[in-house]
């Protein structure tokens, strides 16, 4: 699953924060997921669950907090606006699969829906952010 | 915080060398340069990977015919293997469609694939470059710290044009190069030779036009029987890889 590879890159992002913050410990990470991402949230956690346990001595008593951005896509050609649970019904399962690996090849598979243009923008909801590390000194 | 980009060290932590195949320009040949570089490497033995960052116009797959073929899922994505050569490229996600990427989709999907992409344990990570001093060059330079150029030419005033801005670039922020590879070449003439050697890089030879290439495309066995191949294989022993 390409979750574990994205858990692993929240871990390690959030160590490094925590070690530049000189904290001993992290309590809580907050991650949001762009839409577009199309993560399943149970093996997502259950990843980064699972990673924390070996991953670091900073990390033993974590929470984990999960948001999910929701998407807006933008013509920049006609300015219309529209999300990917709009488009995903246009979308077959290869397409969608492609996009959940590499979200910017949405701009491959799909076109605005009003113009066709392939020229539009993600303006919410693409990839994994790290948003808040909470810890002790 | 973008959290991929503290995973790529990791990620690429057990390759020995990355040479990024680049241009200033486009159809000089880096592609075919970058492809017979893998299949040689994996010839002699190597652990060999090939990541097609031409992101508008990959080909790598076209030269190595490699069609039909998908990563497996497993802790991120781990790359087929053709002909002996891990591949990557960003053509198993767009299905030959075209790719109309503006500059900050280029640094995403780059940043996707190192961080999803598990090379595991390589000698030789042979990166094939799109032409151009634009987002993937500057994404190769600040995400991979350890790549090495390549850098392809034509015997043309116009591509080498376009290659010097490339190396003075390079000189520029102290990127090491293994040097110039002089490509299609159909005339003798040193002005490439000449050029190189003012910026104080290493030429690293010609490689000669060769009219049975077109045919070999598609299939690697005809590609190692090839003088474009036989040409650079004395080029690869000059490099010393």
């Amino acid at each position: 699953m390409h979750e574990w590879a994205l858990a692993e890159s929240v871990l390690s992002a959030a160590i490094d924060a925590a070690k530049a913050q000189h904290l001993k410990t992290i309590t809580d990470i907050m991650v949001e997921v762009g839409e577009l991402q199309q993560i399943e949230k149970e093996i997502f956690l259950f990843a980064l669950t699972q990673l924390s346990k070996s991953y670091s001595p900073l990390l033993k008593t974590v929470k984990f907090h999960f948001k999910t951005q929701r998407s807006t896509l933008k013509c920049t050609v006609c300015g219309n606006e529209w999300t990917y649970q709009d488009m995903k019904r246009g979308l077959d399962e290869k397409e969608a699969e492609a996009i959940h690996f590499i979200p910017e090849v949405v701009f491959v598979h799909a076109r605005c829906p009003q113009c066709k243009s392939p020229d539009f923008e993600i303006t919410k909801g693409r990839g994994v952010t790290l948003r808040t590390i909470k810890g002790t000194r | 915080m973008e959290p991929r980009t503290s995973v790529i060290d990791k990620r690429l932590d057990a390759i020995d060398r990355i040479i990024a195949v680049a241009s200033g320009k486009g159809g000089v040949g880096k592609s075919l340069v970058a492809s017979a570089l893998a299949l040689s490497l994996a010839k002699k033995g190597y652990k060999v990977g090939l990541l097609d960052l031409d992101l508008y116009g990959p080909s790598s797959h076209i030269i190595l015919g490699a069609t039909k073929l998908f990563p497996k899922e497993e802790n991120g994505l781990i790359p087929p293997i053709v002909h002996g050569i891990k591949f990557m490229s960003i053509v198993f996600f767009t299905e030959e469609k075209p790719s109309p990427f503006r500059g900050i989709d280029i640094t995403n999907i780059i940043l996707e694939l190192l961080a999803i992409t598990q090379w595991g344990r390589l000698d030789y990570l042979i990166i094939d470059m799109p032409p151009g001093i634009g987002d993937e060059t500057l994404d190769v330079m600040r995400f991979i710290k350890k790549s090495e150029f390549l850098v392809v030419t034509i015997p043309s005033k116009v591509a080498m044009g376009a290659v010097h801005k490339l190396l003075v670039l390079l000189k520029e922020l102290k990127r090491p190069v293994l040097g110039v590879l002089e490509n299609m070449v159909m005339n003798d003439s040193s002005s490439i030779k000449k050029e190189v050697q003012a910026l104080k890089l290493p030429y690293l030879g010609k490689v000669k036009f060769d009219d049975n290439l077109e045919a070999a495309i598609g299939d690697p066995n005809l590609l190692s029987t090839t003088t474009f191949m036989k040409e650079l294989e004395g080029i690869i022993k000059k490099m010393r890889l």
